[in-house]
């Protein structure tokens, strides 16, 4: 029983992971907080469901639709409501502004193109169930599990062995000296992004293929736990992303089990304050959020 | 006085009004708080309940206000201890907490929320409150407290060495917002008539951070203009009818490109 709970948490965390990875990378080059994240998540969602519907593709398609997408949403985005107020100036507070306004445009234009409501993601795969014996698990599960950890060690491994990854990690050092060194800071700032929000996509088709439904509202609850994952693995952190977020899908599953399940939505944020008290810093502390 | 739907719309500017200035004390020493819809919250729930039960106003909007600035004491606590984006979080996480325990407090509602509220708020009380605390807030910054908010928020360190008490000053700030907060929580239930966990949320939060930002976070009036701009705009913007948002949302996009410091500069010491 405890078994199974870790594998369903492990899910639900693999898809929490990918979206505050994306926060981590984002903060760390730039320091500070994309609020149309969320949104991000939410247009891959259904990018993966267009897929679906009306290419007729299989889930494999619509992982990649939804990271398409939602890379190019993100590059976009880093154009539009990020870069013209970095070229003004050092503020860290407009760019949460306009981020604000980024994400109420993509909430209204998805809701009037696909509508309020939720939204049916067909079934990918035959309702097949692998009794392991201890565990039992989908093929759905199997699929999420896969795609999230295969993304991660891509990303683990474009970070360390690339070297774009290399100049990703020297701007989130330090972008002035990464630029003097000769990084071009500013593609390098486009490509995070395009990476933070491919993966945010490839989060939103997993968690439409997990609970079968997408909606435009779908991001905001993804948004507000994925930056308190941000600040549990500690801010500019991915391996600290990657971490906090298994560790609240798998908190977040044991405390429906075995606590109150109507709390759910609140466990994040009570993880959040008892690891920030213990450590400051988050568990996998950097360094870097001590500026702002 | 103005008729009814625009006497509505102002009680909401005024509501507005008062979050935004709640969001500016704080913001002034240098605390940004994304929690600021949980604090409205409390202060909402509980004036709710005492004038169901029969209190008055006079009593529920001080007992809404002292509940909302006590829960600001106790997030003020462990918020000192981090600062910037670590604070953001840590108050959006509060924000979160306390619409969630709405959402399943029974006593109060719970998911289905909480009707059948007094109508009690009445333009010139929300007039008369949005003025106080405006009062309080271009006063503040020549006064003692308010130069010591100044100072930590330049620099915390210099600020704690000139012999600021850092906690105090902190906790005050925090908790001054957190009953303004408050109040504009105990007009809205009073206005809106019924409420449920949901009307507290992120968004209501995000929006309070908008108004002080847009405005201008370095200027008292700055959240003012900040709060009627953003709250006005799409009832203009009804002309674009439902693509509202839509605009709204770009709109917010080419001020912040085009005044990233907020509309009003930073007023001049004498």
């Amino acid at each position: 029983m405890l078994l199974q709970q870790l594998t369903n948490g492990l899910m639900l965390g693999s898809t929490y992971a990918l979206v505050a990875i994306g926060y981590s990378l984002i903060f760390g080059v730039l320091r500070l907080l994309h609020l149309a994240h969320g949104e991000v998540f939410m247009v891959g969602a259904f990018a993966g469901l267009i897929v679906v519907l009306w290419f007729s593709l299989g889930p494999f398609a619509a992982v990649f639709g939804g990271l398409v997408v939602a890379g190019i949403l993100g590059i976009i985005l880093e154009l539009v409501a990020f870069r013209p107020i970095r070229r003004r100036g050092d503020n860290y507070l407009a760019p949460i502004v306009s981020s604000v306004g980024a994400g109420l445009v993509l909430q209204e234009v998805m809701t009037k193109l696909f509508g309020a409501e939720q939204q049916g993601f067909p079934r990918q795969f035959a309702g097949a169930v692998y009794d392991l014996g201890i565990i039992s698990i989908t093929s759905t599960q199997i699929f999420i599990i896969v795609v999230a950890f295969a993304s991660m060690i891509a990303l683990h491994l474009f970070v360390t062995r690339s070297r774009l990854g290399v100049a990703i990690r020297a701007t989130s050092e330090n972008l002035e000296i990464a630029s003097i060194l000769g990084i071009n800071v500013d593609f390098v700032i486009m490509l995070t992004f395009a990476i933070a929000s491919a993966l945010g996509g490839i989060a939103g088709v997993l968690v439409g293929l997990n609970f079968n439904a997408v909606s435009p509202f779908m991001g905001i609850d993804m948004a507000t736990k994925g930056m308190a994952i941000m600040l549990i693995g500690g801010l500019g952190s991915i391996y600290g992303a990657m971490a906090g977020g298994l560790l609240l899908g798998v908190g977040e599953v044991l405390s429906v089990a075995y606590l109150a399940s109507s709390y759910r939505d609140a466990f994040a944020f009570g993880l959040m304050i008892i690891v920030l008290l213990l450590r400051p810093r988050g568990l996998f502390a950097t360094g870097i959020g001590e500026a702002r | 006085m103005l008729g009814g739907y625009w006497d509505s719309v102002a009680i909401f500017v005024g509501i507005n009004v008062l979050m935004g200035v709640s969001l500016y004390i704080p913001m002034a020493a240098g605390l940004i708080s994304l929690g600021q819809g949980g604090f409205m919250a409390i202060g909402a729930y509980t004036s709710a309940v005492l004038t169901k039960e029969g209190f008055s106003l006079a009593l529920a909007l001080p007992a809404g206000a002292g509940l909302a600035a006590l829960a600001g004491l106790i997030v003020g606590a462990p918020a000192l201890r981090v600062r910037g984006i670590y604070l953001m979080i840590l108050t959006l996480g509060f924000g979160e907490i306390v619409r969630v325990f709405f959402l399943n407090f029974e006593p109060t509602g719970g998911a289905t929320g909480l009707g059948g509220i007094p109508p009690l708020s009445q333009l010139h009380w929300v007039v008369l409150a949005c003025a106080v605390v405006i009062f309080i807030a271009w006063r503040l910054r020549g006064a003692r407290l308010g130069r010591a908010m100044i100072a930590i928020h330049e620099d915390d360190v210099a600020a704690e060495a000139m012999g600021i008490r850092l906690v105090t000053v902190k906790l005050f700030a925090f908790a001054v917002g957190a009953g303004i907060a408050g109040v504009a929580g105990v007009f809205y239930a009073h206005q809106a008539l019924y409420i449920d966990a949901n009307q507290f949320d992120f968004s209501r939060s995000a929006l309070t951070f908008l108004y002080v930002v847009l405005g201008g976070p370095a200027n008292p009036l700055g959240p003012v203009v900040g709060a009627v701009l953003v709250t006005l705009l799409p009832e203009f913007l009804r002309v674009v009818a439902d693509w509202r948002m839509t605009f709204f949302g770009a709109l917010l996009v080419a001020f912040a490109i085009w005044r990233p410091d907020g509309l009003l500069p930073a007023p001049r010491f004498k």
